[in-house]
């Protein structure tokens, strides 16, 4: 079922492990019951590496993105189970100050939002200061500040700026600045180009493609926009109702994709390359999580559904360079004797 | 979605611009500006030594040499006024300041970390606010002395539960702001979000709230001159109307200017804070 050509498979794109989520599972408490956002996730990042988590909304994969910092929108989430490490090291066992230290310092985040996500009251410089100084970096700091600013293509002047001066883009770069302060390995990317306009966009992501290079960082993407995937993206996973449904290189997912879910994904892209009449996007809606389907979670929605579909549980199977969690590929192979 | 800066974020500069836009404010400011001046330059502009007697006692208005007249010592009354002013201002300041700091503190605290902690910090504050302040500052200075640094601490210390409730619920908002998330995120200990994150945030109705504090500290220490629980060394407004209480028919005059002076000081300190509420209060700003 194996036998793929070592040439790219998942594992051996980039260098040392940076970041690896084993079977993390974080649950949200309310009055209305318990919720899952993230079920059984694991991944891995590279050094080195640009890792897409893509799905739609409510798929969890910001809600994944939250537990390897364990820092939530809501009070109520709490990483429940697995194992969230960094180079190595546990980060759901360390001490509250431990954990600080790393924040933004060995792990970073940029958001989709960067104009609310700046101090409002604070010069940009006044910010990427504080920043620092937090982690006690603050000798230098303005000096350092020129030159993250020069690095994300402002003019050292915008330091003596207020935020609601500059314009989305601006921020966002800003965003990316004080994200790099402090050298991080890791940096979260969550939705870091949807609230931009379009051009801004392709900036943006050119951006951070360049500075992940010239940074060699590791950087986890966070986004539903299969565009921006195709773009910088090495490899790739498809969430779907707080599971990873697969996980493959960035061009053998366009190419290939294997579950029914990405491929419903892509179809709703790739339409627009394609002067076919456009194709119905996937039906329905993200399940209830209070309540996830049985058996694949995926299947009340599947174009391909089978009676196994809402009993056993698909596992993550590796197939050439794509792991995917579908019955329809034991199907195939069992079908065919080979794999593809 | 875009522009999502919290409405009271305004520059110092457009605070300003916008309170010279506005006579109350500028009344105001106009006011505590001669008040702070007579006090600096209380000695150049005192007629007399506010404490020498003489023996022209109970002089009226505009006696030769006593333009306010004198008391039943012989004191000047006009000198006594501008001395006065020294208390009052800074009785009011170090008061409201002291105010200030433990409102901030009780109510930054509160607010952030919510939960046991801001429960009994609240009980805390109701407790203060409560007591009927000129009861307990009358007590504490009847057993601890008047001095002025006891008037001060006192004042202070019954005047913080207001700041304490606006930092609060300034506090209770912004910890959710998404800028407060990041400011987490990048690692950042709770002291450092609290003081160089928020609070420059939510500094504008403080220092309105600040400022209305300095009049009633002002208020409250001339009260507490006035049932002659003053500074004995010092010569205040509050104590010059304690002294007038008994000439109040026979030399109106005693009573009259200290009382102007303590309402011209209060009502300053007043129009200020209301005009840099309305001037930092984007709602009321006119267009331009």
């Amino acid at each position: 079922m194996t036998a793929s050509p070592p040439a790219r498979s998942p594992g051996a794109s980039g260098g040392d492990v940076v970041l690896e989520l084993r079977a993390v599972t974080t649950e949200i408490r309310s009055t209305r019951g318990r919720v899952r956002p993230v079920d059984g996730v694991s991944l891995t990042v590279h050094a080195g590496e640009v890792v897409g988590v893509v799905g739609e909304s409510g798929s969890g994969k910001s809600m994944t993105a939250f537990s390897v910092l364990q820092l939530f929108p809501t009070k109520a989430a709490r990483v429940i189970a697995g194992e969230v490490l960094l180079a190595g090291r546990d980060l759901l066992t360390l001490r509250p100050e431990a954990l600080r230290r790393v924040r933004g310092r060995e792990v970073a985040m940029i958001f989709q939002d960067a104009a609310s996500y700046l101090n409002p009251v604070l010069t940009v410089g006044a910010q990427i200061e504080q920043q620092l100084q937090a982690h006690d970096m603050a000798r230098g700091a303005q000096v350092r500040v020129a030159e993250l600013l020069r690095d994300v293509g402002l003019t050292p002047e915008v330091a003596k700026r207020y935020p609601h001066e500059l314009s989305g883009g601006q921020c966002q770069r800003v965003g990316i600045a004080s994200a790099l302060a402090c050298s991080p390995a890791l940096v979260i990317a969550d939705e870091p180009t949807t609230a931009l306009d379009v051009t801004i966009q392709a900036q943006v992501l050119r951006l951070l493609a360049r500075l992940q290079r010239e940074h060699d960082l590791a950087l986890l993407l966070i986004t539903h926009d299969l565009g921006v995937v195709a773009e910088v993206c090495d490899r790739v996973y498809v969430m779907y109702a707080g599971q990873i449904v697969e996980e493959a290189p960035v061009e053998r997912l366009f190419a290939e994709p294997q579950h029914p879910y990405t491929q419903g994904l892509l179809a709703g892209v790739l339409d627009l390359l394609d002067p076919k009449p456009i194709q119905a996007a996937i039906k329905g809606s993200v399940p209830d999580l209070r309540d996830p389907p049985s058996g694949c979670r995926f299947h009340p929605r599947c174009p391909h559904v089978m009676p196994r579909c809402s009993s056993d549980v698909p596992p993550l199977v590796l197939r050439g360079e794509t792991r995917s969690a579908c019955w329809l590929h034991d199907e195939a192979d069992a079908s065919q004797g080979t794999p593809t | 979605m875009a522009a999502s800066a919290p409405a009271a974020t305004v520059g110092a500069a457009a605070v300003w611009g916008q309170l010279m836009r506005q006579r109350r404010g500028l009344l105001g400011l106009g006011m505590i500006v001669v008040l702070a001046l007579v006090a600096i330059l209380a000695p150049w502009l005192a007629p007399h030594d506010p404490f020498s007697t003489s023996r022209n006692a109970f002089l009226p208005p505009g006696s030769a040499g006593h333009l306010l007249g004198t008391d039943h010592l012989g004191r000047d009354v006009l000198s006594g006024v501008i001395y006065g002013s020294r208390v009052s201002l800074i009785v009011g300041l170090a008061a409201a300041f002291t105010a200030t700091v433990i409102g901030i503190l009780i109510g930054a605290v509160s607010g952030f970390f919510g939960g046991l902690v801001d429960e009994i910090l609240m009980r805390i504050t109701e407790l203060f606010q409560i007591i009927p302040r000129f009861v307990l500052a009358l007590i504490v200075v009847a057993f601890f002395g008047s001095g002025l640094f006891n008037l001060i601490l006192v004042i202070g210390i019954l005047s913080w539960p207001q700041t304490a409730r606006l930092v609060r619920s300034q506090f209770l908002r912004h910890r959710t702001l998404p800028y407060v998330d990041a400011a987490r995120v990048l690692g950042m200990r709770p002291v450092r979000i609290i003081f160089r994150e928020i609070l420059p945030n939510v500094l504008a109705p403080v220092i309105v709230v600040a400022s209305l504090d300095i009049a009633q500290a002002i208020l409250l220490e001339a009260s507490l001159g006035f049932f002659g629980l003053g500074d004995p060394n010092l010569r205040s407004w509050g104590g010059m109307l304690n002294t007038a209480q008994g000439f109040v028919q026979r030399a109106w005059w005693m009573s009259v200017f200290p009382g102007v002076a303590i309402s011209l000081a209060v009502l300053g300190f007043n129009l200020f804070g209301d005009g840099l509420n309305d001037a930092t209060d984007p709602r009321l700003r006119s267009g331009s």
